[in-house]
């Protein structure tokens, strides 16, 4: 094994609610603007919660041919048109890198949900015939049906040939993915890799399945402030889509070239709480070993790290549960150190937003901001760090802990640095 | 490198086998489990072949609370994984919580939980969306229930590369044991065989539509037209040998030498798919010439053109005729994320008991798949050295390398 290559990110492209690629993304979190706002996608009347963190997202605009459009679901659309942001962002050319040597790494934690929802209320007369008619299936329903054909879409558009996989670990599928890119670098069994994470799960499935357990916000009257995290008032996540993509390098090849590098990715790790589907104990004792050990990998210790990118999703136990975990890991350095959660701005993406955090993590080092928490007006008594309420924050950064927690008990922490000179 | 893999527990749960002395008994003795779709009827469909898993009831095997909280993927996934934990005399509770993981392969998720509650939704509305489908449909469900079930707090992961999945899940799995995991539970299966699963699948243009289960799944043969698809998979339990010896496992299948992946070059390139590459990877990481592998366990495809490219690839590596190859699987129906896990399975057992399960149906081998396919009857070898190969639809190509260990 190969013990002394590093991974470095050369190149980001973001698909956000409230604009689509990086810059508008980092306009919108510097300004601590919001982009909830009442469904559009579907006709969400008879919905406990109305609210959705929208893509203002047109594919024809965005590049994508016909051809791809009919055959990619929305999620798969936007991973691709982030992964060749990436690609034009990191100023890689193809051929520059022989394709054997380019691995895929994307995830995802509902997949094609929208398209397979779709197709099923077609065949099935609108869910009337639990027998569908086959003799209409179009033909890229089983590309719906397979997750793993986002990652193709990827491969395709980058060219990559190496080790090509679709991570699912549910809502830490994005820090999963980028983790495990970052994997194929530094084991040699790949030099350069597209890693990144696409959910676009604002469809009436996926928003009833939130319903049935109250897990998202009713707050309708107000969307523009529904995504709290850490305040008293909050009652819940809101649904988001989007995507991230990056160009992961090892780094001696990208300083070779010249690259533009973001930060350095310098510790992963997970762990699971093995307590329940949906659950978290507040003692956050799981979340806090995933931080140990990535602290630990990167040798990077709890004095170092300079801001805490929340999972902040927004619900009661998360926000205590992971706060509790930052005390834990970080002890009384998590006093010290900025925490924010951007789901605040952009609503929770799912899978896709490990890797959307990760992009804010990425450009808070390249612009020594922390991005705010939005609508954190009366913080909850028993969340007591500093949240970075409601405007963004010069600060010197060089080391940021990002961090996920999702259904299946999944906890995962990854450790961001400033590039260091050699 | 100190830290080896080693597979020391085996869970099966296939449609010729419940359990995996039925199915290894089952498939060296060419048993099938192929036959007519029974779970709806498939009257109105092109398909009406399939491998279903007929004599597995959920209640007998997955304590009741769960099994209304998880779709039937699940069930089969969490009974194979405590079963493989069985096998390997491992309980979780004598191993320190955060350095055991789980690692599985999800083709499709809870297809037939997921299409349930969206007839309840369109039919009926959204308060009529039950609470579990957050939990059941997803993908990383299996992972999930396996982690809790047996309260493993390690690195757990799931991995989606449809057929290649369990390969990629079983490398991970070697990759967690080389940097500190002491166990891992990993492979896969799936169970998408209601009837939006069955159209999905259908969809794709390379099952089989051949009524007579005997016939209808015929890889690398002359009358190949698609394939058929299957449920259910295989668990295994993966540990570092020294651990594993010191604790005095009862047994050691075999270790993971080598193994790689690949992705096919963009489609309409012209240029030679990624299979072969991925084969030779495997091979070097494992530290293996090709002459030194006693048998490859097939992808076998059932589609012509993927027969052909397979058959090359094999020919390219191994030289004409060059190594036994078998695709017991033509017993099975392809099982999606199961498959390639219930061949490391087969492929463990034939080294274990020194015999090549045969390849069921095959009668006469298409002009360009002239391999040395083991058909008839199981084939008694020495195997020390075993190849799986498995293709995910899209482009995905990955190789195993399983090695007796002495």
């Amino acid at each position: 094994m190969v013990n002394d290559r590093r991974v470095v990110i050369t190149g980001i492209g973001v698909t956000a609610p409230g604009g689509i690629g990086t810059k508008a993304f980092w306009e919108l979190l510097t300004a601590g603007r919001t982009a909830t706002r009442n469904i559009t996608l579907f006709d969400a009347s008879g919905f406990r919660s109305r609210i959705g963190a929208e893509c203002d997202f047109d594919p024809a605009a965005e590049g994508l041919s016909p051809q791809e459009i009919r055959r990619m679901d929305r999620a798969a659309q936007f991973g691709v048109v982030c992964a060749r942001e990436a690609l034009a962002d990191s100023g890689l050319e193809e051929g520059a890198v022989p394709p054997e040597r380019i691995g895929v790494s994307i995830g995802s934690a509902v997949g094609c949900t929208m398209g397979l929802e779709q197709e099923y209320v077609v065949l099935s007369d609108g869910g009337r015939r639990w027998l569908v008619d086959p003799a209409y299936a179009v033909q890229h329903l089983y590309g719906y049906m397979v997750p793993s054909t986002m990652a193709c879409e990827v491969a395709w558009a980058a060219g990559a040939e190496g080790p090509v996989s679709l991570i699912s670990t549910g809502c830490t599928a994005g820090l999963d993915a980028v983790g495990n890119g970052c994997q194929l670098i530094w084991t040699g069994r790949a030099d350069v890799v597209i890693a990144g994470a696409t959910d676009a799960p604002l469809s009436p499935i996926t928003a009833a399945c939130f319903d049935a357990i109250k897990a998202t916000s009713p707050n309708n009257d107000d969307p523009a402030h529904a995504s709290r995290p850490f305040d008293a008032d909050r009652d819940g996540f809101v649904l988001g889509e989007g995507a991230a993509v990056f160009v992961l390098e090892e780094r001696e090849a990208a300083r070779r070239r010249g690259a533009h590098i973001y930060a350095e990715i310098v510790g992963f790790a997970g762990r699971s709480n093995a307590y329940h589907m949906t659950g978290l104990k507040p003692d956050g004792r799981e979340m806090a070993e995933a931080i140990r050990q990535a602290m630990h990998l990167g040798r990077v210790d709890a004095a170092d790290i300079d801001y805490i990118n929340a999972h902040g999703s927004g619900t009661k136990q998360n926000d205590r549960h992971e706060t509790a975990a930052f005390k834990r890991a970080l002890g009384r350095r998590a006093y010290e150190v900025p925490v924010s959660s951007i789901k605040s701005m952009i609503g929770h993406s799912l899978g896709a937003i490990g890797a959307i955090e990760v992009a804010a993590c990425a450009l808070a080092i390249e612009h020594q901001v922390v991005p705010p928490t939005a609508n954190l007006h009366t913080r909850d008594p028993e969340c007591d760090l500093d949240y970075v309420p409601l405007t963004a924050r010069e600060h010197p950064i060089d080391s940021v802990l990002s961090v996920g927690s999702g259904f299946g008990g999944f906890q995962t922490a990854m450790v961001i640095v400033r590039d260091r000179a050699a | 490198m100190s830290r080896r893999a080693v597979i020391t527990g085996i869970g099966v749960t296939a449609p010729n086998g419940l359990g995996t002395e039925a199915y290894w008994a089952a498939t060296l003795e060419g048993r099938s489990g192929l036959g007519p779709i029974s779970r709806f009827d498939p009257a109105g469909y092109p398909v009406r072949v399939a491998g279903e898993v007929s004599d597995f009831t959920a209640a007998e095997h997955v304590p009741s609370r769960l099994i209304p909280q998880t779709d039937n993927w699940t069930h089969l996934g969490l009974t194979a994984a405590a079963w493989a934990l069985d096998d390997a005399g491992a309980d979780p509770a004598a191993f320190p919580e955060y350095e055991m993981a789980v690692v599985t392969a999800s083709s499709s998720g809870g297809t037939e939980f997921g299409q349930r509650e969206i007839e309840r939704l369109w039919t009926k509305g959204p308060s009529w969306v039950g609470a579990y489908q957050s939990i059941a449909w997803f993908y990383a469900a299996t992972t999930g229930q396996i982690s809790i079930r047996h309260g493993m707090r390690g690195s757990c992961g799931v991995v989606c590369a449809e057929q290649a999945g369990a390969l990629d899940a079983a490398g991970q799995a070697r990759q967690l044991i080389r940097t500190g995991t002491r166990l891992v539970v990993t492979g896969g299966a799936d169970a998408s065989l209601c009837p939006y699963g069955l159209t999905a699948q259908y969809s794709s243009g390379r099952l089989s539509q051949g009524d007579d289960p005997g016939r209808a799944y015929l890889p690398f043969d002359v009358g190949a037209a698609g394939y058929v698809p299957g449920e259910g998979g295989a668990m295994l339990v993966v540990e570092n040998a020294a651990d594993a010896h010191a604790r005095s496992a009862p047994v050691i299948y075999g270790e993971i030498a080598g193994y790689a992946a690949t992705f096919d070059p963009r489609p309409g390139s012209g240029r030679e798919p990624g299979l072969r590459r991925a084969m030779e990877l495997a091979l070097a990481d494992a530290g293996l010439a090709a002459g030194g592998v006693d048998v490859v366990f097939a992808d076998a495809a059932g589609v012509p053109e993927l027969d052909l490219q397979e058959a090359a690839a094999i020919r390219a590596v191994f030289g004409p005729a060059g190594v036994p190859v078998t695709a017991p699987k033509t017993m099975t129906g392809r099982l999606y994320a199961g498959g390639a896990a219930l061949d490391l399975a087969g492929a463990l057992l034939a080294i274990r008991d020194g015999v090549i399960p045969p390849t069921a149906g095959v009668t006469e081998l298409a002009p360009g798949c002239d391999l040395d396919l083991v058909r008839g009857a199981a084939r008694e070898a020495r195997v020390g050295t075993a190849m799986v190969v498995a293709r995910g639809y899209g482009g995905f190509n990955a190789a195993i390398v399983v090695t007796k260990t002495d």
